[in-house]
């Protein structure tokens, strides 16, 4: 375990901690009012349509979506799995878990840009050419769709970025407080917990 | 609109006077609060001022008791003035049942108005005095807001959804009619005059400038006919749709289980959202009209609906 | 004069260590520094900077206002001017003004503290904000933007023909900048109170601060999304606002509002707690009700949150929201009001100090008081279905923002010039600046209210000749307020150069900013401070008090 200098201002590694942790905690509210704003508005879609808006979201994969979930959860778990070992000292262990949440983030961008492709062939990605809706209410739920998981995978992404960093990061790996990797791995739940939100909001409101 | 100055708008109407009477009490009741504030502000810089000799022993920090009551007392005063404003507001939202409705379409940067007999005008507004008038409104484009300074009233007026507003002229005259909702360019001159005229000189007024021209229902009478809605719609033609006859008005069953009035925000979703409320016992079939009519076919079929109360059009 | 401290003094000798503004002289020692004085600086420069341009736009409204017809400017003109005075003045001046100066000079000097909690994500807040401000100038350069500073849809989506990308794109950035402001601000109070400094020992200026970071942190992210939804709207027609795609042009209000509304805020709150600072530090005395006053900042910023409909009475929102929204719009100013109570109780048995920041505070207290009551009358639904969008409102929100903030913001400016410079100001200008303020503030503004009551709308550049007395009164105002800004200017920067040093505690304030010395040196404190009473101990210590018994 190698111990810190801390940083001006602090003077203990202890405070340090506790700053940035709160720190992060903070910034996670700040994103979940982001998201919040997007909720707002299919709230307000699906209270005022809620006929059209169920018959619009059964054109989402739920497979597909289901998938992501999965996999998503999974590499939280990872994430999770990170922070221990890093905790405990296993800073191969930390780096191997991070590598793998970050692969299965990948994954589920990768999930995720099939199913755009497959939505965009069949004229429901808005903006686009070949874009053909049955009716006004179904694009206004595709415009959110795009919208809200465009979003999501933004921060997905930069989620994988922060866990690259992190894996690759000696002192952080070796850091028993596991603070920079603790930090990432908040985010990185955030990201899977808006998600767990939208699959709900999204795709399971199109299930009969 | 009398050029020169003026330091309290003309007011022509009950609720006009009832307003004037709310902000003059509220008004007192700021002074009341606040005088005392800027009073003893002034008093204690100048008593307690530096290098002056004052009793500054036993000086208080806190007094419970204090704090509470000079946050009581003005929320409960407060409180009194919320019960009358409120109440005068929600008259607001209930126009009588005999009010004469008037339709209103706005657009980038003009007032149309439709007169339920047939005449229609653009930018001024002519009513008669001592009649209720309902103004149901929409916009083409953006929002405006139709405000009459006379009356106290304004209602923003928004694409794709009706709003309405109402009053009862009690004086004739000429008034303002301005837009106050910023709407682009030209939102300075998007405004007219309210013409309160007596009864009388309406009549004569409405003779001169139907022209002939159809009523709103006698239009949408037409276009029920001539568009086909009478295909699903009418009674006999096999339980497609639901009859429109005294539709109006009603308490309609939806399919999702929940119950809605037939209003005129209800009459134009369907017509524009037609399965966002689609009746119980009936298939969502209905194409969007959303394309096919303009704001002013859709008010004119929603008026033609309003008064089919029962009879069928020939 | 007082310590907080029962160790040796921590005041140092002259020059024992080296300024903050010694510590370096290079562009590059302020462009890259951590030091949140220094970056409080960069921060007054710059709003400084967009206070200019917003108020050159003010200038051009209230010349075009002059007269009945649009003379000077035409249409699309006019409202090109009004839009960018609102958007820099809201965003760029006054949601920055008092927390990223003073809040950033003063927050880790208040509590004991070296630094904020994050010294880098401070300088890169300020870059943010510089950046966002550039994207403001390429928008005021390229022609500006016509939707006004509310950017109501469909009119900003679809019909406006402005920058308004650029336009909504710089607000989202500064958007970003608030949010780590927020942040730090929040990190830092909980983590680098020095010791014995208890939450009951803060000083009010740093309770305000830590209410207004909470709305910092929680309504600009919705601002930021619902912009991000506009832009969407008006680059690729993937919206949810538009009602001709079936979208809900209300829902972009209610959104907006969600934000706009605390965002008022942010505006106030940090005034209300300069002006508890002024008013002890003034009166000598400890703050009347210091919990009333503490959690009454606090309640601002939650109840904040809960009365956004009430800028959408006529808007066809239905009249049981409207009617919950009048009750608990009432019920905001409750605290407000406590504020208020209290501080002229602090006066009672003060032993006061007639100086300039007394002025600004009493005269803050003045045109706030209007401000907030006109408020209470605009939460009255009846008569906001009246003055809704006129003049009214213009008056009630410019004596809340440009009397009540601007005016604190000078206040504090004088009371913190000799801390942040190291130098006296002329006492006897600003005395005469402040009444000079007041008098042409009074005289813009107060004929606002009459117009709106007579139903002048506003953003109107054409208007009826019965509103043209009371036009031209205000733009006379404007001539005298102008004046009144320009004044500390002038003498301010004189006594840069030549005003005489400053002491560490000019005011004989209890404050810790006040133990160390004028300007702090780089780390603020040379040992770390131990804080063994409340913020406003403050005793008898004038003989004169004493003998009236």
């Amino acid at each position: 375990m190698t111990e810190q200098a801390a940083e001006e201002p602090f003077h203990d590694t202890d405070r340090q901690e506790q700053a940035d942790r709160l720190g992060m905690l903070v910034f996670l509210a700040s994103e979940i009012m982001l998201f919040g704003g997007i909720f707002a508005a299919t709230m307000a879609l699906r209270i005022q349509h809620p006929q059209d808006y169920m018959k619009a979201a059964s054109h989402l994969r739920l497979a597909l979506g289901t998938a992501n979930t999965a996999i998503l959860l999974t590499s939280s778990l990872a994430a999770a799995l990170a922070v221990e070992g890093a905790r405990s000292g296993r800073s191969r262990w930390a780096a191997r878990a991070l590598a793998a949440a970050c692969l299965l983030g990948t994954a589920f961008l990768a999930v995720k840009g099939y199913e755009y492709a497959g939505e965009y062939r069949e004229g429901l990605m808005p903006g686009t050419a070949a874009a053909h809706f049955s009716g006004p209410l179904q694009r206004l739920f595709m415009d959110l769709y795009f919208l809200a998981t465009g979003l999501h995978a933004f921060h997905v992404l930069t989620g994988i970025v922060l866990m690259l960093t992190a894996a690759l990061n000696r002192t952080a790996l070796h850091d028993r407080r596991a603070v920079l990797i603790g930090n990432v791995a908040l985010y990185w739940h955030l990201v899977d917990i808006v998600w767990i939100f939208l699959f709900p909001t999204l795709y399971l409101a199109g299930v009969p | 609109m009398s050029p020169g100055f003026q330091l309290w708008p003309a007011a022509a109407s009950q609720h006009a006077r009832e307003v004037d009477l709310l902000i003059g009490s509220f008004g007192a009741m700021v002074w009341l609060l606040s005088l005392p504030v800027f009073l003893l502000m002034g008093f204690f810089a100048w008593r307690y001022r530096r290098g002056r000799a004052a009793n500054r022993r036993h000086r208080p920090n806190r007094n419970i008791w204090l704090e509470t009551s000079w946050s009581a007392i003005p929320f409960t005063l407060t409180m009194v003035f919320y019960v009358w404003a409120t109440g005068l507001f929600l008259d607001l939202q209930h126009p009588p049942a005999n009010a004469m409705t008037i339709d209103v379409v706005a657009k980038q940067w003009m007032w149309k108005f439709q007169h339920p007999e047939g005449a229609r005008e653009i930018n001024d507004l002519h009513v008669p005095v001592g009649t209720p008038v309902k103004l149901v409104m929409t916009s083409q484009d953006v929002i405006h807001s139709l405000y009459l300074p006379a009356m106290r009233i304004k209602q923003d007026v928004l694409p794709g959804r009706y709003t309405s507003e109402w009053f009862t002229a009690d004086r004739t005259g000429v008034f303002p009619l301005r837009c106050a909702e910023f709407c682009g360019a030209d939102h300075a001159v998007m405004g007219g005059r309210l013409v309160v005229m007596s009864p009388a000189r309406f009549a004569e007024w409405l003779a001169a400038n139907d022209g002939g021209a159809l009523s709103p229902a006698e239009r949408g009478a037409k276009l029920y006919r001539e568009s086909g809605c009478a295909a699903c719609h009418d009674r006999a033609a096999n339980g497609l749709a639901p009859s429109l006859e005294g539709l109006f008005g009603t308490r309609v069953q939806l399919a999702d289980g929940s119950v809605r009035t037939a209003d005129e925000q209800y009459l134009r979703d369907s017509l524009i959202l037609p399965n966002s409320a689609v009746t119980a016992g009936y298939r969502p079939i209905m194409p969007s009209y959303a394309n096919t009519f303009g704001p002013d076919e859709i008010a004119a079929l929603v008026a033609w609906m309003k008064t089919s109360g029962g009879s069928r059009p020939q | 004069m007082t310590r907080a401290s029962n160790r040796p003094p921590v005041v140092p000798p002259e020059a024992a260590l080296p300024s903050y503004l010694r510590a370096g002289y290079t562009l590059r020692s302020w462009l890259l520094t951590t030091d949140h004085k220094r970056i409080a600086i960069l921060y007054l420069v710059s709003i400084s900077f967009f206070f200019l341009i917003g108020a050159i736009a003010a200038a051009l409204i209230r010349l075009e206002l002059l007269t009945p017809a649009g003379d000077l400017l035409t249409n699309d003109g006019y409202n090109r001017a009004f839009s960018i005075h609102g958007i820099i003045m809201v965003w760029f001046f006054l949601i920055p003004s008092i927390p990223n100066t003073f809040g950033n000079f003063l927050i880790p000097l208040m509590i004991g503290a070296r630094d904020l909690a994050f010294p880098r994500l401070n300088l890169l807040s300020w870059y943010i904000y510089v950046v966002a401000g550039l994207i403001t100038l390429y928008v005021v350069l390229s022609g500006g933007v016509d939707t006004g500073w509310t950017f109501y849809t469909p009119l900003s989506s679809v019909y406006a023909n402005g920058a308004v990308v650029a336009a909504i794109l710089a607000v989202f950035i500064s958007g970003f900048s608030s949010i780590l402001t927020g942040l730090n601000f929040i990190v830092t109070v909980h983590k680098l109170r020095a010791p014995g400094m208890t939450w009951g020992r803060l000083p009010l200026f740093v309770w305000s601060h830590y209410a207004t970071s909470i709305i910092f942190v929680l309504a600009t992210p919705v601002l930021a999304i619902t912009l991000l939804l506009v832009a969407a709207e008006r680059l690729f027609g993937i919206g949810v606002f538009d009602p001709a795609l079936g979208g809900d042009p209300l829902l972009f209000q209610h959104l907006f509002w969600f934000y706009s509304h605390p965002a008022v805020y942010i505006m106030i709150l940090p005034a209300l707690g300069v002006i508890s600072e002024l008013i002890t530090s003034a009166a000598h005395k400890r703050i009347f009700g210091y919990w009333f006053v503490a959690y009454a900042s606090i309640a601002i910023a939650v109840i904040g949150f809960f009365v956004w409909g009430h800028h959408m009475f006529v808007s066809g929102q239905s009249y049981y929201a409207s009617a919950i929204f009048s009750f608990l719009s009432i019920a905001v100013a409750v605290p407000s009001a406590i504020k208020v109570y209290n501080w002229t109780a602090t006066l009672y048995k003060g032993d006061i100090e007639l100086n300039a920041p007394l002025l600004y505070a009493m005269g803050f207290i003045g045109l706030f008081v209007a401000g907030g009551l006109t408020g209470l009358m605009l939460a009255m639904l009846a008569i906001d279905v009246h003055v809704h969008d006129t003049y009214f409102v213009v008056a009630h929100f410019h004596y809340i923002m440009v009397g009540g903030t601007v005016t604190a913001f000078f206040g504090a400016m004088h009371y913190w010039w000799p801390k942040i410079t190291g130098r006296l100001y002329p006492e006897a200008w600003a005395r005469a600046s402040a009444l000079v303020i007041l008098v042409g503030f009074n005289v813009t503004f107060f004929p606002l209210f009459l117009l709106g009551y007579e139903g002048m709308p506003r953003r109107y550049h054409v208007y009826p000749e019965s509103f043209q007395v009371l036009q031209v009164i205000s733009s006379c105002g404007a001539l005298l307020l102008a004046a009144g800004y320009l004044l500390p200017v002038a003498y301010l920067g004189w006594s840069l150069f030549r005003g005489a040093k400053a002491p560490a505690n000019p005011w004989g304030a209890t404050g810790l900013e006040w133990t160390t010395s004028s300007p702090p040196p780089k780390h603020n404190f040379i040992e770390q401070p131990v804080v063994e009473r409340g913020p406003y101990d403050y005793p008898i210590s004038d003989p004169l008090s004493r003998s009236n018994d």
